[in-house]
């Protein structure tokens, strides 16, 4: 690709880049393919889906396996059961509005919610760091204890694992978590018709924002806390609404890569379009403030405590209704549509009337400066 | 290029024997440095790139032309349209 | 929040359009020059607010585009150093250079730091005394004055271990660039608001008057962009060439005196090569020689490296405004933002980037699917407002 020239520094060089017929852009390759595994590659993007392709479903495949969805949905003896798994590796461990502890326990108790499962049983494997204080650890374990007791679930098994000290970021948690589905109950991305409406559960950004204002010099001051929360009681409640039936056709939480990356997924696996109004998105003043600041999206902005519902037309105002009634879904909005146009493909109308096309993150989100 | 975002101060200090500021954005406030403005002051916008203040927000100037966009259709065809065009030097700073 | 929101609020955005259309008579192609304005155009989708043949071409203003791939590679060369901290904006870490980029060189053990403020550079030099730190200066004159601000603290509080690698180019040299190129399209320029914020605007009437060109100063928000081509349009449609300056509430004529002024104290104009383009003369800063002891580039040896810019990529001419994307037969396919191969995509800020962040990555026809698709949703949504749903 280049080649170093011992030189002076100030050696004269062509004015003009002349191009050189390598038959280099013509190369199918990228150009940039990664030998090494990058932060971005966790980001939950764009990296870590080619990092899941190209190297996780190839060795594992298998049809359960291949649906992609947060939980794996598994039939033995006659009971539908939701599985999932997590790792949790957030720095700070303490964050405002949470810690790493309350973190994997909503996180694992979501990721089950959105099959429509009753979240049950959770097991915890820690790896700690040589060093960590106890007290420490002792601060996350009871904040686990009082998330587990909010959500209704158990720890029932756990491992402990300690590395030497520089190789292991203080504390990471893995979390796997059962539940059972109940008859009548049929959610999956696949799922998502034209006609559905689309509906976020509250305010997006908070839980990236917290993490993000305790970032070295991208401090600041104003309270963004954490939305961190388990929304198994707000999703039995949206389930329950009257009259029954299968309505609720998908469900997702939006934390990695945020609201965006998540509807483009739902958007790609149903094979469906979707139109949003900006408008209507609820966004704190606070985020918005530290957004624009910093020049990152809000749609694209982790959030743990918060749901997409994508609802049959003639149910979404009931649903809508119920939502507002719970706790975790006062701020609840109908934001959008799908639509049968486009598919694959997320538009949204801006605040100023034009469109834009929301596609997914790539990598990290990062400040910028243009 | 270039990223600056108004927001309002609402603390002034010295920091190492430089102007600095606390500046409110939204609901967040963040530090930035104030010796490009020196003469801000609190409850005064400022545009912040990079956490400096490159320049203060004319309040007056702002509602002025935003007021003539506001009333942009109810030009008849007979007026000319609105012009800005700033006398040399005439923006205090 | 005040002064952002408002200049984003619809309804004002039709008056202005309106406008427009009342008085347009033939087409027009306008450049917007910085970045950051084409960012906020395709991220509102203000092209497909404005009137049939009122066209936006973007410019060459996006510092990250446009830095030479041997700076980029000497920045890498440096944050491999065991005893470097390496600090940049967060906008140059995903730039490949010829071998990997800035997460790479992390991701190999090297100590890469995304800062917000050049400043932080000085806290983060204090608190590692055995290391050095290196800053990446890139901008053009908007961040001058915050890089100057570094190397003069610097040099003020004697923290000696902290360097800058100096990459700023100037926009006025830019803009001649494009004036002077034979299959020039462009009759009229939407000018760095940002950029003027700090320098003033006395250095575009010379350039307005040459080439019989308006220049109208704008800003940044979607109902700024709007009222800044407005402003052009009223210009071109009456015949008159001079300079305006639409962001009236944030800058006059003058500029920041007292941040041109340790702008000039800290820096001195050279020749710069610009990616895409070549080199433009008198058109960047470096660091004068009593900074010598801030200037990372005379402080480490990295030997000049050749580099190769791939055939296909037409960079160059979007740049001056001369091509769009979609004229390109790598866009969205060869070339996408994981896998750049120019300067238009490697940043956010790039046109053709921008382009394909915000989904027009579709080949021309496509193109137009999307505007009937745009057409025909904001029908279809009218029925679902109507109705209650939306």
């Amino acid at each position: 690709m280049g080649s170093s020239e011992v030189s002076a520094p100030n050696e004269a060089k062509p004015a003009e880049e002349r191009p050189v017929a390598l038959g280099f852009g013509s190369c199918p390759l990228p150009i940039m393919s990664h030998q090494q595994i990058v932060l971005g590659h966790g980001s939950g993007g764009k990296l870590t889906a080619d990092l899941i392709d190209q190297v996780f479903l190839p060795a594992f495949q298998n049809p359960i396996l291949n649906k992609l969805d947060d939980q794996a949905v598994v039939t033995i003896g006659g009971a539908r059961l939701a599985f999932t798994t997590d790792s949790f590796v957030v720095t700070p461990i303490f964050f405002p509005g949470g810690d790493i502890g309350r973190l994997a326990v909503h996180g694992t108790v979501n990721d089950l919610a959105m099959s429509g499962a009753r979240p049950l049983y959770l097991s915890a494997a820690f790896i700690l760091e040589e060093g960590l204080a106890v007290d420490d650890l002792r601060r996350v374990v009871e904040s686990m204890r009082a998330a587990a007791a909010e959500a209704g679930v158990e720890f029932v098994t756990g491992d402990t694992k300690v590395v030497n000290r520089g190789k292991g970021d203080q504390i990471f948690i893995t979390t796997t978590g059962i539940g059972v589905i109940d008859s009548g109950v049929n959610i999956s991305a696949d799922r998502a018709w034209p006609r559905d409406q689309i509906i976020l559960s509250g305010y997006i950004g908070d839980h990236g924002m917290a993490i993000m204002s305790q970032r070295e010099g991208l401090e600041f001051e104003g309270a963004i806390e954490s939305d961190c929360a388990s929304l198994n009681g707000l999703v039995a409640s949206m389930l329950g609404t009257p009259p029954a039936g299968e309505f609720i056709h998908c469900l997702r939480d939006p934390t990695r890569g945020g609201m965006a990356t998540t509807l483009n997924e739902i958007s790609k696996r149903a094979n469906v379009g979707m139109f949003l109004r900006e408008q209507s998105i609820p966004v704190r003043e606070s985020v918005k403030g530290a957004c624009e600041v910093l020049g990152l999206d809000p749609l694209y902005v982790a959030n743990e405590g918060k749901l997409l519902a994508i609802v049959a037309p003639e149910m979404a105002h009931a649903v809508l209704q119920q939502m507002q009634q719970h706790a975790l879904g006062r701020d609840a909005a109908i934001i959008g549509e799908v639509v049968a146009e486009h598919p694959g493909m997320v538009l949204m109308k801006t605040q100023i009337g034009g469109t834009r096309v929301l596609d997914v993150m790539f990598g990290e989100q990062l400040p910028r400066i243009c | 290029m270039c990223l600056a975002i108004p927001g309002k101060v609402v603390d002034t200090f010295d920091q190492r024997g430089m102007r600095m500021a606390k500046v409110q954005f939204g609901g967040i406030v963040r530090e930035a440095c104030l010796e490009y403005v020196p003469e801000t002051q609190i409850g005064e916008y400022v545009l912040v790139h990079v956490g400096f203040a490159i320049s203060r927000i004319d309040e007056a100037e702002a509602e002025r032309t935003y007021q003539a966009l506001r009333d942009l259709d109810q030009l008849t065809e007979l007026e000319s349209p609105v012009v800005e065009e700033v006398e040399p030097g005439g923006y205090r700073q | 929040m005040k002064y952002l929101d408002e200049y984003r609020d619809g309804d004002v955005a039709q008056k202005i359009v309106g406008e427009m259309r009342r008085i347009q008579t033939r087409p027009w192609v306008l450049m917007e020059v910085c970045g950051g304005q084409t960012h906020s155009i395709v991220k509102s989708g203000i092209d497909h607010l404005l009137p049939e043949g009122v066209e936006l071409v973007h410019g060459p203003g996006c510092p990250v585009c446009v830095t030479p791939l041997e700076m980029i590679d000497k920045a890498h060369a440096i944050a491999r150093q065991p005893n470097v901290i390496f600090c940049s904006f967060g906008d140059m870490l995903r730039v490949p250079g010829s071998d990997g980029d800035l997460f790479t060189i992390k991701s190999l053990g090297g100590d890469v730091r995304v800062v917000y403020s050049p400043i932080d550079c000085l806290k983060i030099a204090r608190a590692n005394p055995a290391k050095q730190v290196v800053f990446f200066a890139i901008g053009f004159e908007t961040t001058a004055p915050a890089n100057a601000m570094l190397a003069w603290r610097a040099r003020e509080e004697q923290v000696s271990n902290v360097s800058l690698l100096v990459s700023h180019v100037l926009v006025p040299p830019a803009l001649e660039v494009i004036l002077q190129a034979p299959d020039n399209r462009v009759q009229g320029f939407l000018g760095p608001g940002h950029v003027c914020a700090v320098m003033g605007y006395s250095e575009y009437d010379p350039i307005s008057a040459r080439y019989q060109v308006p220049i109208v100063v704008t800003g940044f928000e979607p109902i700024d962009i709007l009222h800044g081509t407005l402003m052009t349009l009223q210009q071109l449609e009456e015949g008159r060439a001079v300079v305006e300056n639409q962001y009236s509430r944030v800058l006059g004529r003058e500029g920041n005196l007292p941040a041109q002024k340790l702008v000039n104290r800290v820096f001195e104009v050279i020749d710069r090569k610009w990616r895409g383009i070549g080199t433009i003369p008198m058109s960047g800063f470096r660091l004068r020689d009593e900074f010598a002891q801030q200037d990372a580039e005379k402080l480490f040896d990295v030997a000049e490296i050749a580099t190769l810019e791939p055939e296909i990529c037409i960079s160059g001419q979007i740049l001056r405004g001369i091509k769009k994307p979609h004229d390109c037969p790598a866009f969205g396919t060869l070339c996408t933002p994981q896998r750049p191969l120019g300067a238009t995509m490697v940043s956010a800020e790039g046109a053709c980037a921008a382009y394909y962040a915000y989904g027009r990555h579709l080949k021309p026809q496509a193109a137009e699917t999307l505007s009937q698709i745009v057409a025909a949703s904001s029908g279809s949504h009218q029925g679902a407002i109507a109705n209650g749903q939306l």
